[in-house]
């Protein structure tokens, strides 16, 4: 009886112990372990049950005033594409600019903006969330996503709606925090990457192009041709169809301008930025995700974000 | 050993903390722990705040910087409602894994993980948020159960009119023995309690309302806290309260008995020290 507290407090401590100095000392370790990835990727499924339960489909989200709107909208990741073909449609306006839509469609269709413009639209004053933590508030007008999805008639096997833009990603860009350091990929532990990690080796730019800039004092310049892969995006037919899901021509009553994604940009205002793909070419339906960039369902999810971004 | 002349020291051993409030106590402490260091990683994405719906970038409320003359070093700079204070070393700039200076709000030491990585930090956090919930929801039901809340937190009139008291007795690092010291004291019940039901659930609700999502599905969340970005710099203000929280907490615990107290918390035996005046009445049982 008296040895029992004795044996006992000595398992506890050293049980507590173990625990805090695995945790401590392993973080990175753990943060590549499989099972313990398996248990985040199980986070992600539980946050979009859950969300999706508390949320009707079509609950909205909060609309603002006109007041409201930020004086500046931060544009991010892209503001200037360097791709040729988007640089000759910037230079004619986007005249000849056609969006495509295509994948499990019944109809698959190409688009004018004129045509887009035409079709029936909404305009909402909405707050965008950044992945990063920070919030503008814009007024967005646009063609409802359900409303070409209705025009083009997606197949019953059709899951997804893909997003495919004009913009090339280089890899070592990468939200604001990590322009400062890019050590995750210098040093090799890369915990962030994803597992198709090992993307570096296959573009040789990644390592040295933020330490280069931030020496240098200068970003890539525009007309440069970064070898990494296309940005895209992709959602589910749920928030795909929901009311305020829109393709987003003209952002605070002026056609969207180039850094925040001209011609067209995706708004789904229940999700964080990343989400809203810009410099949209094409639109494709989707019955998987497995076959576009290393499969996770966009360029940030490939690089270890999470598909579902409702968090 | 402790006899003195005319003085005898009684050690007796009470059950003070049941196997519940031990268990989730620990696991409440390394949860916390990895909440905050992957909390301060994100927070490194974007290290400035802001009081409303939308992000003044130019007028944040408080920054984290690095600021650079020239070709000298950087230099770290936190700026807090208008006032600047240069923190090189520890915030705005702090080493890299080679000793080298480099541009980064938190230190790698204070980041899950070391290295700038928004997006596993993001994971991290958001798992051991799930955690933080399901262990802290099993000793608000022990707590009720238990009647440890009515019985051991909340304080009594009496206990309310000790408060000067128990103050003075805090400043000069005197603590209670004997019976009293079966009880926590006033001081100690009134911070527990505003932890337990006013930090914590402020600090997980303000996290939930960044979340676009629940916003959606709860928009009251963003009249609570007057705005998504007000509700951020809450959840770390909250965060900042429970850092200090825990270091007062990490102070009070060696200078009240770090034995004994370390072993409440792990066997929940607290040893009770009485002082009686003279031997014969101590012998009584």
């Amino acid at each position: 009886m008296s040895r029992r507290p004795f044996s006992r407090r000595r398992f506890l401590a050293g049980g507590a112990a173990t625990l805090t100095g695995a945790m401590l000392a392993g973080c990175d370790r753990v943060s590549s372990n499989e099972h313990f990835q398996n248990l985040l990727d199980l986070t992600e499924q539980t946050n979009l049950k859950l969300q999706r339960l508390l949320l009707r489909a079509e609950q909205p989200a909060r609309e603002y005033l006109e007041a409201d709107i930020s004086p500046w909208f931060k544009p991010n990741g892209s503001t200037d594409p360097a791709d040729a073909e988007y640089r000759q449609h910037v230079r004619s306006n986007f005249a000849r600019w056609q969006l495509v839509v295509d994948g499990l469609v019944e109809r698959p269709g190409r688009y004018t903006l004129a045509d887009l413009r035409a079709m029936p639209s909404r305009t909402q004053i909405t707050r965008h969330d950044c992945v990063e933590g920070w919030s503008c508030i814009g007024k967005w007008r646009g063609v409802p996503l359900a409303h070409l999805l209705d025009q083009v008639v997606p197949k019953p096997q059709a899951r997804y709606v893909v997003f495919h833009c004009a913009d090339t990603m280089d890899v070592g860009e990468t939200f604001e925090g990590g322009e400062q350091d890019n050590t995750a990929d210098q040093a090799g532990t890369g915990p962030s990457q994803a597992p198709g990690g090992g993307a570096p080796d296959a573009l040789p730019t990644t390592n040295d192009a933020p330490r280069q800039a931030a020496q240098d004092h200068s970003a890539p310049a525009a007309g440069e041709a970064p070898g990494g892969p296309k940005y895209y995006e992709s959602i589910d037919l749920v928030d795909a169809r929901h009311v305020q899901t829109i393709l987003a021509y003209d952002m605070n009553d002026k056609a969207l301008p180039v850094p925040n994604g001209a011609p067209l940009r995706l708004r789904l205002e229940r999700q964080l930025g990343y989400k809203m793909a810009k410099y949209v070419m094409r639109i494709e339906l989707a019955g998987n995700l497995t076959q576009f960039g290393q499969g996770r369902g966009g360029y940030w999810e490939d690089q270890g974000y999470d598909w579902y971004a409702g968090i | 050993m402790a006899e003195e002349v005319g003085r005898h020291v009684e050690r007796h051993k009470i059950y003070r903390h049941s196997v519940v409030v031990r268990i989730t106590h620990w696991l409440n402490a390394a949860i916390l722990l990895v909440m905050l260091m992957s909390g301060l990683q994100i927070f490194n994405a974007h290290p400035a705040l802001y009081w409303g719906e939308k992000s003044l970038f130019d007028a944040p409320w408080a920054a984290i910087t690095a600021a650079r003359a020239g070709n000298d070093a950087p230099r770290g700079v936190t700026t807090i409602s208008g006032r600047s204070f240069t923190t090189t070393g520890l915030l705005g700039v702090s080493n890299d894994v080679t000793g080298q200076p480099q541009e980064r709000a938190f230190p790698r030491w204070a980041t899950i993980p070391a290295d700038q990585s928004l997006a596993t930090g993001r994971r991290w956090h958001f798992l051991f948020a799930w955690l933080l919930v399901i262990n802290g929801l099993l000793y608000l039901a022990s707590g009720v159960l238990t009647r440890h809340f009515s019985r051991d937190l909340a304080p009594t009139v009496q206990d309310l009119g000790h408060i000067p008291r128990s103050i003075w007795d805090h400043v000069r690092f005197r603590f209670p023995e004997g019976d009293d010291a079966r009880r926590y004291n006033v001081l100690q019940k009134l911070t527990y309690l505003v932890v337990i039901f006013g930090i914590l659930p402020v600090l997980i609700v303000a996290g939930l309302t960044m979340s676009p999502g629940l916003d959606a599905a709860f928009p009251w969340l963003l009249d609570l806290f007057g705005g998504r970005q007000s509700a951020r710099t809450i959840h770390f203000l909250c965060a900042f309260a429970l850092v200090l929280f825990t270091i007062v907490h990490l102070i009070e615990v060696p200078v009240s008995g770090v034995i004994n107290n370390l072993r409440s918390m792990i066997t929940g035996h607290y040893e009770i020290e009485r002082r009686t005046r003279d031997v014969s009445t101590s012998l009584q049982p």
